[in-house]
């Protein structure tokens, strides 16, 4: 059955940045606008038919977009062992259905801060893989021109505020954001990702406390891991119910199934309605399972072996999906096929990009 | 030419750019109906309302975070933190995130956001209320500092500083906001990283921030008296510092004495002596003289503050020491 999970329905120009050093940013408007101070286009039909109803073809595009993210984090591993890869990494592993369940959701115009797990939001919004692999390469084609790398993606013009290395860090200006949008009477939402562990800190607790007394447009989205890094549930967090922490400044709360993509999509669709209608800012708590190490190259040894296995047997996203739509195995596997290419296709175009000057460590620390 | 105290200039400079542009708006503590803690604000709640004055609960972070989230977004907030003391809670926003945030995107984002803060010693306020931090700022790439003496320069610098793209580290001196001169009748914007000149001098170039700039002017009519020719400097912008006019002076008059309100140790002071003796060694006749608080924690008590705390004396002394020694 030839669905959108075999490529025809699945379009992504390969773009390279190389010229957009500098980056786009609309300028600053003084006195009044026209409304909005980026410009962004609303596909306003495409957009309620897809809500309205959930086609298989949909689903199906949401497993090959998670299909994707696996593929392309399990290269990073790869060629992180291979030593091709300068710094860290931190792969989503297991956590795809929360960045295709909830980026698919997200309007033209939103924004989103994401976390040192980023790649699979990054992908999942639409950069280009070719962008993503060769930020961590290092190049000036990656998404932030080889001076972000792996916790540092943005990708301004698809609403990618830029992933964070600091637990929490990125929360306060999603709450800045909406405010905005708040003022400016746009129709758009700030999302925030972030951890289990990242409730703990103060910006968490700061952001939806202020966001939701200024009643903004702001989308809060917990990847429930249970792990921060190395530490688990019980000894970081003294409850066990994580909207708990929202509801206590008196924010309206979701919490779904982080494997099941369909139904983040869903959720994260009605949290983002809530928003935008002008209720105010929503919590959505998706429970989640990291199935790997907090980075790559982490032996977990803090981590029960058979808890680990029995978590990679039953917990998969993509198995999930594969199961409930009944996927075959050829045609598992022809995307598979597609997707590795892709995925090798963006090795090649990192390992044959431009090396920044050594002098253009000095650009961009100014406007 | 209106008078305007430098409270008020500041007053002017924040409600000329939210009259015009209705991208700027204001958050802080105690903000709105108080009009600030320093009653910088007063009024404006009324002229603006309470969408573009808003008071904020006790979350720096947040409040900082939130500036910069709507910067990135094309606004221009300018945030209040009520004390410089207090610029600590919100350190990660500032130095992690705001200053690093167009680096790190590789020039993909522009942070315009101007935080304004004041600080300043001399009525007891304790160790946790009078602190000058402007030298921690300096030391982080992506941010700008500017510190404005006078109600002129205060309101030309903010004008400069909201309209600036990066983010700006705003600071205002506690006691010179009562202080009062002449401005002109249109707002001129003054550009950041330009130094001006108080007082053209021959002997000595006395380089000095905030308060000081007050306190080292009396230096100079005393040493004046004393045969000794000052000239004062103020940098107004501490980054970029306009190492230009600075170097330029100190080659002029061969002496240089450095002095700001805070701690002496690791101050910005350090950073004026260490360009100015890279730059123009073969110029000095003396060592660059360095005055700052002495380094403790400041005290309660008056008699203790006082002794903490650096005072025209001390700029004397300084200016004395300098020229005293032989070329």
């Amino acid at each position: 059955m030839q669905g959108a999970l075999v490529s025809g329905g699945y379009g992504r120009d390969c773009e390279t940045r190389a010229d957009a050093i500098g980056g786009s940013f609309a300028a600053p408007r003084r006195g009044r606008g026209a409304g909005g101070g980026v410009a962004f286009t609303l596909s306003l039909v495409a957009k309620v038919e897809r809500k309205r109803t959930l086609s298989e073809d949909r689903l199906r595009t949401f497993l090959r977009e998670m299909l994707l993210i696996r593929r392309f984090e399990e290269k990073v591993e790869e060629r992180f062992r291979a030593g091709e890869l300068p710094g860290f990494l931190h792969v989503a592993i297991g956590q795809e259905a929360v960045a295709v369940g909830v980026c698919q959701a997200l309007d033209d115009g939103d924004v989103f801060a994401s976390t040192h797990r980023a790649h699979g939001h990054t992908l999942a919004r639409g950069t280009h893989p070719n962008a993503v692999m060769a930020e961590l390469y290092g190049k000036l084609e990656g998404c932030s021109h080889g001076y972000g790398g792996s916790m540092h993606l943005y990708d301004v013009e698809r609403g990618n505020l830029g992933a964070n290395a600091v637990v929490g860090g990125g929360l306060p200006a999603i709450t800045g954001a909406a405010l905005a949008f708040k003022l400016r009477g746009e129709p758009r939402v700030a999302l925030a990702f972030f951890g289990d562990g990242a409730t703990n800190i103060g910006t968490f607790h700061e952001s939806l406390n202020l966001a939701q007394l200024w009643n903004v447009p702001a989308v809060f989205v917990c990847e429930n891991n249970h792990w921060a890094e190395s530490t688990p549930a019980h000894q970081q967090l003294p409850i066990e119910d994580l909207t708990k922490r929202a509801v206590a400044y008196g924010m309206h709360t979701i919490t779904v199934d982080g494997q099941d993509v369909e139904a983040v999509y869903r959720a994260a669709g009605r949290a983002l309605k809530h928003a935008r209608d002008g209720k105010g800012p929503v919590f959505l708590l998706a429970n989640t399972y990291r199935l790997v190490g907090h980075y790559v190259g982490d032996p977990q040894v803090y981590r029960d072996k058979e808890e680990l296995r029995e978590t990679r047997e039953t917990q998969d996203p993509i198995e999930k999906l594969r199961e409930k739509l009944g996927v075959s195995d050829d045609e598992f596997e022809q995307a598979d096929r597609e997707v590795n290419e892709l995925v090798e296709a963006a090795v090649e175009f990192a390992k044959n990009g431009t090396d920044p000057k050594p002098e253009d460590a000095l650009k961009n620390v100014y406007a | 030419m209106p008078e305007l105290s430098y409270r008020e200039a500041v007053r002017d400079a924040l409600s000329q750019a939210m009259r015009e542009d209705e991208d700027v708006f204001i958050m802080g503590e105690d903000i709105a109906e108080m009009g600030g803690s320093m009653g910088v604000t007063a009024g404006m709640l009324d002229e603006f309302g309470p969408d573009r004055v808003r008071n904020t609960p006790i979350s720096e972070m947040a409040i900082v975070g939130a500036g910069i989230g709507a910067a990135m977004q094309g606004m221009r907030p300018v945030v209040e933190v009520m004390y410089e003391d207090f610029t600590t809670l919100a350190m990660e926003q500032i130095v992690n995130q705001a200053a690093k945030h167009r680096s790190m995107s590789g020039g993909q984002v522009k942070v315009p956001l101007t935080i304004r803060t004041q600080g300043g010693a001399g009525w007891s306020p304790g160790a946790q209320h009078a602190q000058q931090v402007e030298a921690w700022f300096v030391h982080v790439p992506g941010l700008k500092v500017v510190f404005a003496s006078t109600p002129t320069d205060v309101r030309g610098l903010l004008w400069s500083a909201i309209y600036d793209d990066n983010p700006v580290m705003f600071f205002e001196h506690r006691t010179l906001y009562g202080i009062k001169e002449d401005v002109p009748d249109e707002l001129e914007p003054i550009p950041i990283g330009q130094a001006r000149v108080h007082r053209e001098g021959e002997d000595v170039t006395v380089v000095a921030t905030g308060r000081l700039v007050h306190e080292a002017l009396t230096a100079a009519g005393e040493a004046e008296s004393e045969g000794v020719s000052v000239e004062v400097l103020d940098p107004r912008t501490l980054q970029p510092l306009d190492e230009k006019s600075l170097v330029a002076s100190v080659k002029k008059t061969n002496r240089c004495v450095v002095a700001h309100e805070a701690v002496r140790r690791m101050g910005f002071g350090a950073e004026v002596a260490a360009v100015v003796q890279e730059k123009a060694f073969d110029w000095l006749d003396a060592p660059v003289e360095r005055v700052g608080a002495k380094f403790a924690p400041l005290p309660f008590a008056p008699v203790m503050e006082e002794y903490v705390v650096p005072h025209a004396g001390d700029v004397l002394e300084a200016i004395r020491r300098t020229v005293g020694r032989a070329a």
